[in-house]
């Protein structure tokens, strides 16, 4: 179409231009203007629920907005780059615990994609071989990512209480691996809950999205890797990962951002104050903002944050494409 | 082609204008209309021991005003966890109801949002005077020095509920009134099997509430006089300390309810698990959960020597829920009569009576009703030796930001981690630093 469009364009003009209408004209605005009017549903609809939103946000992390000024913020005196000097200034109490809660989030995001990937791709290569009750078994490992999040994570609560839950149950009174029942919801232990149930709830999408990528990797290559000599080990580091690359490069990026964004997961397990051990990002913003009304601070905080995101998905993505050939090359 | 571009455009930029001038206003209206007087929302907070068990109550009394009034009132429960983010969205956007429950401690909080009315002489006069309302009560319902903003509603204390059995079989005669008497009776029980008292370590509110008592009696306060943070002091250090020592070193709180977040500890005294809890106004509460009120017995809360009393012998907050009125209401006079219904002698006694609380009126408290039994420690401790949380635009935060230091306080104590004079200040420290600082 763009090809041919200022072909039909130059055909249909006349220097006398308005003096009489074309005929083919209301097609043409029909041809050219139909994408556009198609797309401006979408249009509207990103700028208000994505755009407005985010652009609000900015606005508001240039200003002093406390509970004083919330019920008309647009009265809210600017403030500057005050909020966010707080929140980058590590030495002072603010800073600190974003700095606190950015390396938890880094490194329980690092930890849960990893194990995601790492028990997704194990299951989804054992699944890859027909046998009997193969259907049952992938129905049964995609239950965690088909249940409602709220449903699952607060059955986790019941299961990691000190005194009546199912897991100091299991390992203290059955398997006699701890000394005492421990405590899984406050204390150090919370990172360990919030990662267990982090995964639990992340592995199957890794195992959905490495199913059907392996259902693209053609028969033959195993067949011929076989006839060659290949063991199991070496077909999966020779044929399986090579091919699963461009999957596990979206996967692993689709994961990273779900699970360093994660607000559900931490929030359910734990309410509005969450242990400093598993202190995410996403609930300290909504803590910051939300519960200590400081909500210029909060919004900054958000801003640094999609600022990271932003950097670490560019990055990702500049590297993975890296090497990468052109689709016509 | 360029006219549909500049077609697009226009529409983007006219919906994004509308959106930016929507946001950006939030209300502008102060004083309310009267352009619905039909209708009234009102969102109630949960009170009962489900949102069901409110709307039982509330129904017929509702039904009863727009019989009154021809003003119909929509009522929505609201869960306590969702009740302030929902008051603050309705801030914001200027859509919130026209009547709503507050807790009492947000009093000055939410006034400093701008959103409720103020009640002015003027408003008082139209529900039946200030002078109805008991003082502690009003003590409640905003910062010193400006119009309240809002209504008490209903009134509640804490006190010490205790399994007359347990004590029975511990050979424990009397409630205890200090704390050592407490501590002391703790082993007895324990010495029996039995969990001696119960606390909800993981809840906020409720260590705010208690830590305050404690900073009472300890001669100390979260605040200085003009309003700001003073959360390590020496007393209030001390009162912390002495809070978590009943688990850490005193060991009559059990471990397991450093997590406690969800009134388990109630659950645990209804099932007969444990001697006692220290709560407010709980019978309502005991009797869903299959407690009769033969079964356990109610003092005040302890005191650190001496019968509880005013200064350092105060031994409860002034715990209650309060009524205000959304500022920007399509129908002001319909809230007022709507108000002066609720705060009225009638429904003060069956709303009350319903809920176990004690009514904030002065004509209706003196009822017999609230006069017997449980009430007359409630209304006692009300009246005598209750003290209003500080009545600052910070509160929400405060109880955030301490409620958390002592929640992780707990959790220390129950990983046998020690809790010293040092761990308490430090975390009291961390506390204020977080608090706002404009």
């Amino acid at each position: 179409m763009t090809t041919t469009a200022p072909a039909e364009a130059a055909v249909g003009e006349t220097p006398s231009g308005a003096a009489h209408p074309h005929p083919r004209r209301p097609g043409r605005i029909r041809r050219i203007g139909l994408p556009y009017l198609l797309l401006l549903p979408a249009l509207l609809l990103e700028l208000l629920v994505h755009l407005v939103p985010m652009v609000i946000g900015i606005v508001m992390s240039f200003k002093e907005l406390t509970q004083f000024y919330i019920r008309d913020w647009g009265t809210a005196p600017w403030s500057g780059l005050d909020n966010y000097k707080v929140s980058v200034d590590f030495d002072a109490p603010v800073g600190e615990a974003l700095l606190h809660s950015f390396l938890v989030t880094v490194a329980f995001t690092l930890l849960s994609v990893g194990l995601c990937w790492l028990i997704g791709t194990a299951a989804a290569v054992y699944l890859q071989d027909t046998f009997r009750g193969r259907g049952l078994l992938r129905a049964l490992f995609l239950i965690p990512y088909a249940l409602p999040v709220y449903a699952a994570v607060i059955t986790w609560v019941f299961m990691f209480q000190h005194d009546n839950g199912l897991v100091n149950h299991v390992l203290h009174d059955q398997l006699h691996l701890t000394d005492k029942p421990s405590f899984w919801l406050i204390g150090d232990n919370s990172f360990y809950a919030l990662l267990t149930v982090s995964v639990w709830k992340g592995w199957p999408f890794a195992f959905l999205i490495v199913m059907a990528g392996l259902q693209n990797i053609p028969g033959e290559l195993y067949e011929a890797a076989a006839l060659d000599g290949a063991g199991m080990w070496q077909q999966i580091r020779r044929i399986t990962l090579p091919s699963l690359r461009p999957v596990n490069q979206v996967l692993l990026l689709v994961l990273f951002l779900w699970t360093f964004n994660d607000f559900n997961t931490p929030f359910v397990l734990f309410g509005r104050s969450a242990p400093e051990a598993a202190d995410l990002i996403s609930v300290h913003i909504y803590q910051a903002s939300f519960v200590t009304w400081n909500f210029g601070t909060g919004s900054a905080m958000s801003v640094l944050l999609l600022l990271f995101l932003l950097v670490v998905t560019g990055v990702y993505l500049l590297l993975t494409s890296r090497g990468r050939k052109p689709a016509h090359g | 082609m360029r006219r549909t571009r500049a077609a697009a455009a226009g529409a983007v930029t006219v919906s994004l204008m509308t959106l930016v001038t929507a946001c950006g206003g939030g209300s502008s209206t102060s004083g309310g209309s009267n352009d619905s007087p039909k209708t009234l929302t009102y969102w109630a907070s949960n009170q009962g021991a489900s949102i069901e068990v409110d709307k039982r109550v509330l129904q017929p009394e509702l039904d009863k005003f727009e019989k009154q009034t021809g003003i119909k009132v929509k009522v929505e429960v609201v869960p306590w966890s969702d009740l302030l983010n929902r008051i603050l969205t309705a801030t914001t956007s200027g859509q919130g109801p026209d009547v709503l429950n507050i807790g009492n401690t947000w009093s000055a909080s939410l006034q400093a949002t701008g959103a409720l009315l103020p009640w002015n002489a003027k408003n008082f006069a139209a529900i039946g005077g200030k002078d109805r309302f008991v003082d502690s009560a009003l003590g409640s319902t905003g910062a010193q020095g400006q119009d309240p903003a809002a209504v008490p509603l209903y009134s509640m204390s804490y006190a010490l509920y205790y399994n007359k059995q347990i004590f029975a079989d511990a050979g424990i005669t009397k409630p205890p009134a200090t704390w050592d008497e407490l501590v002391a009776d703790g082993r007895k029980i324990q010495a029996k099997g039995k969990s001696a008292l119960g606390a909800e370590g993981a809840n906020l509110s409720e260590n705010i509430h208690h830590v305050f008592v404690f900073a009472k009696q300890h001669g100390g306060d979260f605040f200085t006089p003009d309003g700001k943070p003073d959360f390590a002091n020496d007393n209030v250090v001390a009162a912390v300390k002495q809070y978590v020592d009943l688990m850490a070193k005193d060991k009559v709180i059990p471990t397991g309810d450093a997590e406690y977040a969800q009134n388990q500890s109630v659950s645990d005294f209804a099932k007969g698990k444990q001697a006692m809890l220290l709560w407010q106004s709980a019978s309502a509460n005991l009797k869903s959960q299959g407690m009769s009120e033969d079964k356990y017995g109610i003092a005040p809360v302890p005191v650190q020597s001496g019968t509880p009393g005013a200064g350092t012998q105060v031994n409860s907050a002034v715990m209650g829920i309060n009524l205000a009125v959304f500022k920007n209401t399509d129908n002001i006079d319909g809230a007022k009569k709507f108000v002066k219904f609720m705060t009225g002698d009638a429904e003060q006694k069956i709303l009350n009576t319903a809920y176990s609380s004690i009514p904030p009126v002065k004509t209706v408290q003196g009822e017999s009703v609230f006069s017997s039994g449980a009430n007359a420690v409630l209304k006692d401790t009300l009246a005598t030796s209750a003290a209003a949380l500080p009545q600052v635009a910070d509160e929400s935060q405060f109880e955030t930001a301490v409620g958390t230091a002592v929640k992780d306080l707990f959790a220390d104590a129950a990983a046998g981690r020690a809790v010293t004079t040092e761990s308490v200040k430090a975390a009291l420290e961390k506390a204020q630093q977080q608090m706002p600082t404009k």
